[in-house]
């Protein structure tokens, strides 16, 4: 099997992609470059399509790089090729020392294959609290003259200076990946995941193309049943004592989501370090191990802050997407609805409210999005939501 | 400035102790048992060496070298602070000493409370070391017995109306406190007594962020505002304002939307709340409509992403003064829902 074959719907991304591995692997200069970004919508397959060419360039097969069988290309897609560097922000932002760090990394040969590669995810999180692109300037340098065995792979949402410094982006070049189709989700579902074919059909229409959302959605119960309780937001609030409570519950069902998806992690990590200081075999710690200990933890306090609000604006995506449907069926287009199985909720919505009104309402959505992305309480932010939800 | 007070009051402990224990979170009261603890050996050597270390990021052996013994002569006050925080090497040193006093050797070892380095302290109270305890002052009835403590020191008296007063003024801060006993000593004459305390520290007040959400809610739109002025002006947050004003809100949500025949007790079981804040949200209720509630969250949640630096170049206290209007007029005129 193909390292291309996870990448679904792209075709043309591929394409090139693989164009590039090959020109790479007959040495000729035209075809391949060092610095490359890759925009397309969350969950599109960003890291998947950069993983994917870095397998294609340290590939055994020379005449079809990619094959996906040979010792290269399995431990790339494991993870654990020494040749790779997968990086991406510990917390809500890169922080410049790492970046640095990273940027000598760059300087070094590829230590068994013919390139090194280094991919960078989510490049609109290089742009600090500050509104500064600290960061990102760090790398300018590196990757417009890179190292002749050196590629860089940027991930970025969209080419906009909101999203990849512009100074950067002009020094890469550029493949953007499309929302991928609900039938190309759910068909990978089905073969890579073996999920039965109505649920990888629902999940890859409620995600709206975010394929590991689609893959949670699809395999995780729990995760239905949060989306569900979201989804049940817009028609059930009346009151404003149960809108706090709703508000309430949003954000600790992001907070509960949040911890399911850091806790093995932050546990493995914690435990890797216990034992690099020796500390799970003598009881008393050495020297130093409390600092570093604490500078995990601070460091895995932040990235959590970071997935919790990730888990909390995806429960907003969903809300924007109910409302979407609503609007749809208000104004009578003739579209497919991302929320087919609440349809009777959305057109009993759609019959008592006007298109104004909806609109209002997905402004409201989008202003929790906006204020929890500048730091506000999330609870109070999601709370001014909630009651503009339910007003309008 | 560190004003340990005129004249260090004599412990009724022995100076001379090989070990003296100074444990508490209060560090007013922890400086002065330490400076009374060196001043006691210096009365018995005035050539005494003292040295002030801390035991965090010391070297194992610094402490021993230090007590070991001098060509000279001569007494040495050795003063750890934070061997709560210790290493496990420093730990053993001190065992070690305390364990062994040398002659003319006298530590001081501090530990500001808490279960951290407990065993080290066990262990010096098992060799019978002294111990000064620094208790924290934290209510305002302890503030104002520390108060009154104060100027019996300095055998004076103080009205209760006045200690009382001087804890209204500067309490959020021990060594203040502290600090304008002694300066009232020093400028009054006989009974120290709430005109004299008025003199030099009238308006002002300590507030807090829940201070201003309190007055607020209650539609007290003037006090909220003059609460929040004090407030910014003795340094609070901007962001513990907005959260304050945040919770309030949401706890008198909570409340407003219960039936009304439930207990307070009951009441806060079922929405996770201590009891003290749904009664305080009941007795803020009154003059608050759902609609009103919802508008003022509204406001606040704005108010929040301003003082963080949304609306670039806002400035957070005008921010906040109009937040506190808003909401104290969000409970008057909301309309019926």
């Amino acid at each position: 099997m193909s390292v291309w074959d996870d990448l679904v719907g792209q075709d043309e991304v591929v394409a090139v992609l693989r164009e590039a591995a090959r020109a790479a692997h007959a040495g000729a200069t035209a075809g391949m470059t060092n610095a490359w970004l890759i925009t397309g919508p969350p969950g599109s397959g960003r890291s998947t399509a950069a993983v994917a060419f870095a397998a294609a360039l340290l590939c055994e097969d020379l005449v079809d790089p990619g094959c996906g069988r040979c010792e290269a290309c399995r431990s790339v897609r494991a993870g654990s090729s020494p040749d790779v560097t997968v990086v991406s922000p510990a917390g809500a932002y890169y922080r410049v020392e790492p970046m640095r760090e990273l940027v000598a990394r760059a300087a070094w040969a590829p230590s068994g294959g013919r390139w090194q590669v280094i991919v960078c995810e989510d490049t609109d999180r290089m742009r600090g609290p500050d509104l500064r692109w600290a960061a990102a300037n760090v790398l300018l340098k590196a990757v417009e003259e890179p190292t002749a065995r050196t590629v860089w792979v940027l991930c970025a949402p969209s080419t906009s200076s909101e999203d990849v410094l512009p100074t950067i982006r002009s020094r890469c070049r550029h493949v953007g990946l499309r929302t991928p189709s609900t039938s190309a989700v759910a068909e990978l579902l089905v073969r890579r995941d073996g999920v039965d074919p109505s649920m990888a059909t629902f999940a890859a229409r409620a995600s709206q193309g975010h394929i590991g959302r689609a893959r949670r959605l699809a395999t995780d119960e729990q995760a239905r049943i949060r989306r569900r309780d979201v989804l049940a937001l817009p028609t059930s609030i009346a009151g404003v004592g149960e809108a706090i409570l709703a508000a309430e519950s949003l954000v600790s069902a992001a907070k509960v989501e949040a911890t399911e998806l850091s806790e093995v992690r932050d546990a493995a990590e914690t435990l890797a370090l216990r034992q690099a200081f020796g500390m799970e075999e003598r009881r008393r710690a050495p020297t130093g191990a409390a600092g570093a200990l604490r500078d995990l933890e601070a460091e895995q306090k932040r990235r959590g802050t970071r997935v919790q609000r990730d888990a909390l604006d995806l429960a907003l995506l969903d809300l924007l997407g109910f409302y979407r449907d609503v609007l749809v069926v208000a104004l009578g287009a003739d579209v497919e609805l991302v929320n087919a199985e609440l349809a009777d909720a959305v057109r009993r919505l759609a019959r008592t409210s006007t298109p104004e009104s909806v609109l209002g309402r997905v402004d409201a959505v989008g202003a929790c999005r906006a204020a929890i992305a500048s730091n506000v309480a999330p609870l109070l932010a999601v709370e001014a939501m909630v009651l503009a939800l339910r007003t309008g | 400035m560190l004003d340990t007070g005129p004249v260090p009051s004599a412990p009724s402990l022995d100076p001379l102790a090989p070990v003296t224990l100074v444990v508490g979170p209060e560090e007013l009261l922890a400086s002065r048992a330490i400076a009374a603890t060196v001043a006691g050996i210096r009365l018995a050597d005035p050539g005494t060496q003292v040295h002030r270390l801390r035991a965090t990021g010391l070297e194992v052996g610094a402490i021993s070298a230090l007590a070991a013994p001098s060509l000279f002569g001569g007494h040495v006050a050795i003063v750890v602070e934070e061997v709560g925080e210790a290493a496990a090497g420093i730990v053993d040193e001190l065992r070690g000493l305390i364990a062994q006093p040398a002659d003319e050797v006298h530590l001081v070892l501090v530990h500001s409370g808490g279960a951290r380095g407990r065993p080290l302290l066990d262990a010096a109270r098992a060799s019978g070391a002294p111990e000064v305890p620094c208790p924290a002052v934290k209510s305002d009835r302890d503030k104002i017995a520390f108060v009154e403590a104060e100027f019996r020191r300095a055998h004076r008296s103080v009205t209760p109306g006045a200690a009382r007063a001087l804890v209204d003024a500067l309490g959020a801060n021990v060594r203040e406190l502290a600090a304008a006993c002694s300066q009232l000593v020093a400028d009054c004459e006989g009974r120290v007594d709430d005109t004299a305390v008025e003199r030099y520290h009238r308006g002002r007040v300590e507030a807090s962020g829940f201070d201003v959400a309190d007055a607020a809610l209650t539609g007290q739109a003037e006090r909220a505002l003059l609460l929040l002025r004090h407030a910014l002006a003795v340094g609070v947050a901007p962001v513990l304002v907005t959260s304050a004003l945040a919770s309030g809100l949401r706890t008198l949500a909570k409340v407003g939307s219960a039936r009304g025949g439930t207990k307070s007790v009951d009441l806060a079981r079922e929405l996770a709340l201590p009891p003290f804040l749904v009664d305080k949200a009941r007795r803020q209720l009154p003059g608050w409509t759902p609609g009103g509630i919802a508008a003022a969250i509204t406001v606040v949640a704005t108010a929040d992403a301003e003082v963080k630096g949304a609306g670039a170049g806002g400035d957070p206290a005008y921010a906040l003064e109009r937040t506190v209007l808003a909401v104290a007029s969000a409970r008057s005129t909301s309309p019926p829902r």
